[in-house]
């Protein structure tokens, strides 16, 4: 799936790794996240190598990392409240009054406080999405990896949820890692950003970079091309051979 | 029929595959099932939503099956002048067999499909991947308080529904039919055995509640995560408990009374 894939992401940085759908970001991403071991090299996340790892060092290391999922991933069951409320309830022995505070804070920050009481049905895709945001940086990860995070929003929430993104990585010295294949909201926001296709990184660099970087790939992605090195049609015999009219041309 | 035979031979191999996974799938949540009785919270609620959430269906299936009892039981007993043992056959259908047989197939029916669909759903829109990446064991958290739960309730539910069975033929029996009261009371109390009817039949329902608490949980955290995938999990939830409740029935009615009686 992955092929010589060496990527250095810096403390505090906001990362964007692009690339069209099926080219192996959302597996990186695992790789990182330790939900997934590459079967070679290693992967060194938060100073420690995640094949090393036991169960018990592994969550320790979980501890440490948000994430935002594609859809949100919200527990159904739970309110938005007890959503966020979650893993301080599971990982600290916060009385509830301090618990509650916290909540309020977090859920403060992404501009949805009174939302607290609803359920995740009664919430858009982008309030959904900005619940789970409040939820991933309960704890203050040093990590919080993003998903998709821009996938079916309508423009305002995406505008949204991509200023938070930036702001909350800024005011709790975060690193970020954005999986994503939005161009027009990532370039904007990120620090740095990885272009893959088929498994390798075929261009990085600053966004400014990226786009005089002249990858042909990387040019066609960024301008939204139809046709270019991902080709429009998928291979198949001649139009003429499938509708009979080979031979008689 | 080579075709037919590694055909034949790759079902067998998941087959065994799947057992053995399952297998180690119960070890791992008997030995995380910590959470479930340190914070007992979780598994009562669990007990509401598997057991209490199921009494309606249990308490009027034990009803009319109570009652389908006494009107059986009488046409068959009035022909040998023995209508006042009603009670008697009544209770030890219910207690040792029609109790937990078949409170099991509602129970996996309805609380089994319904902790099947839950959590394939939870794994199809990724709260269970969630969970685990915020460092919480989604066996521990998730799977094991209804694993109890479940467990819990079966026994609780098989005895309602032979009260309520019993019950029922009392109805038909003795208010309906016009059976003597006291016979049919006292002869039901002097056959009963505690040990030989009551344990056993409590014995059953628990290993049901086992089986079906096993296969529910463990239908959904394997299903596919895709509306097809839990959608068939929820059936295999439902065709495999009651054919489990069927053949361990078999297997302890074998064990418990014969030889003995």
């Amino acid at each position: 799936m992955l092929h010589g894939i060496d990527l250095d992401i810096p403390r505090g940085k906001v990362v964007a790794v692009m690339g069209q759908s099926g080219c192996g970001k959302t597996t990186l991403l695992r790789i990182i996240a330790a939900a997934l071991l590459p079967t070679r090299g290693r992967a060194r996340v938060l100073g420690q190598v995640t094949g090393d790892l036991d169960r018990d060092a592994l969550y320790a290391l979980r501890r440490r990392m948000g994430m935002l999922y594609q859809f949100g991933a919200l527990f159904t069951d739970m309110t938005v409240f007890d959503n966020v409320a979650f893993q301080m309830r599971e990982h600290t022995n916060l009385p509830e009054d301090a618990i509650r505070d916290l909540v309020l804070l977090k859920l403060e920050a992404v501009g949805l406080r009174g939302a607290a009481p609803l359920m995740p049905a009664e919430l858009s895709g982008g309030m959904a999405r900005r619940v789970a945001l409040a939820r991933a940086i309960a704890l203050d990860p040093e990590l919080i990896l993003y998903d998709e995070p821009f996938t079916g929003l309508d423009p305002i929430a995406l505008g949204v949820i991509a200023r938070l993104v930036r702001q909350l990585n800024d005011a709790l010295g975060a690193t970020a890692v954005i999986v994503t294949h939005d161009v027009a909201e990532t370039l904007p926001l990120v620090d740095y950003v990885y272009f893959m296709a088929d498994g390798r990184v075929v261009a990085q660099g600053t966004p400014a970079e990226v786009r005089r970087s002249g990858v042909p790939f990387v040019e066609q992605f960024v301008s939204g091309a139809t046709d270019g090195p991902v080709p429009f049609h998928y291979p198949a015999q001649g139009y003429g051979a499938d509708l009979g009219l080979a031979a008689s041309a | 029929m080579r075709a037919a035979l590694t055909h034949l031979g790759a079902a067998v191999t998941a087959g065994v595959w799947r057992l053995g996974y399952a297998a180690r799938f119960f070890g791992y949540l008997l030995a995380h099932s910590g959470t479930a009785f340190r914070r007992f919270g979780l598994t009562v609620r669990e007990i509401y939503f598997a057991g209490v959430l199921s009494l309606i269906i249990i308490l009027v299936s034990g009803l009319f099956v109570g009652m389908v009892l006494g009107l059986q039981g009488y046409d068959t007993l009035q022909r040998y002048g023995s209508s006042e043992a009603l009670g008697v056959l009544v209770a030890l259908s219910l207690v040792r067999e029609l109790g937990p047989v078949v409170a099991g197939l509602l129970f996996a029916s309805r609380a089994g499909s319904a902790i099947t669909a839950e959590i394939g759903l939870m794994k199809a829109t990724e709260q269970l991947s969630a969970m685990e990446m915020m460092a919480v064991d989604p066996v521990a958290r998730v799977v094991a308080p209804r694993f109890w739960g479940g467990v819990i309730s079966m026994p609780l539910l098989a005895a309602l529904f032979s009260a309520m069975g019993i019950f029922g033929g009392y109805l038909v029996g003795v208010v309906l039919i016009g059976v003597d009261e006291g016979a049919f009371w006292s002869q039901m109390q002097a056959a009963v055995d505690v040990r030989e009817d009551i344990l056993n039949g409590v014995i059953k329902s628990v290993v049901f509640g086992f089986a079906v608490s096993l296969i529910a949980v463990f239908e959904g955290f394997d299903a596919t995560p895709t509306a097809e995938g839990v959608s068939r999990a929820t059936t295999r939830t439902v065709v495999t408990s009651s054919l489990a409740i069927l053949a361990l029935d078999f297997v302890l009615t074998a064990l418990m009374f014969t030889g003995g009686n």
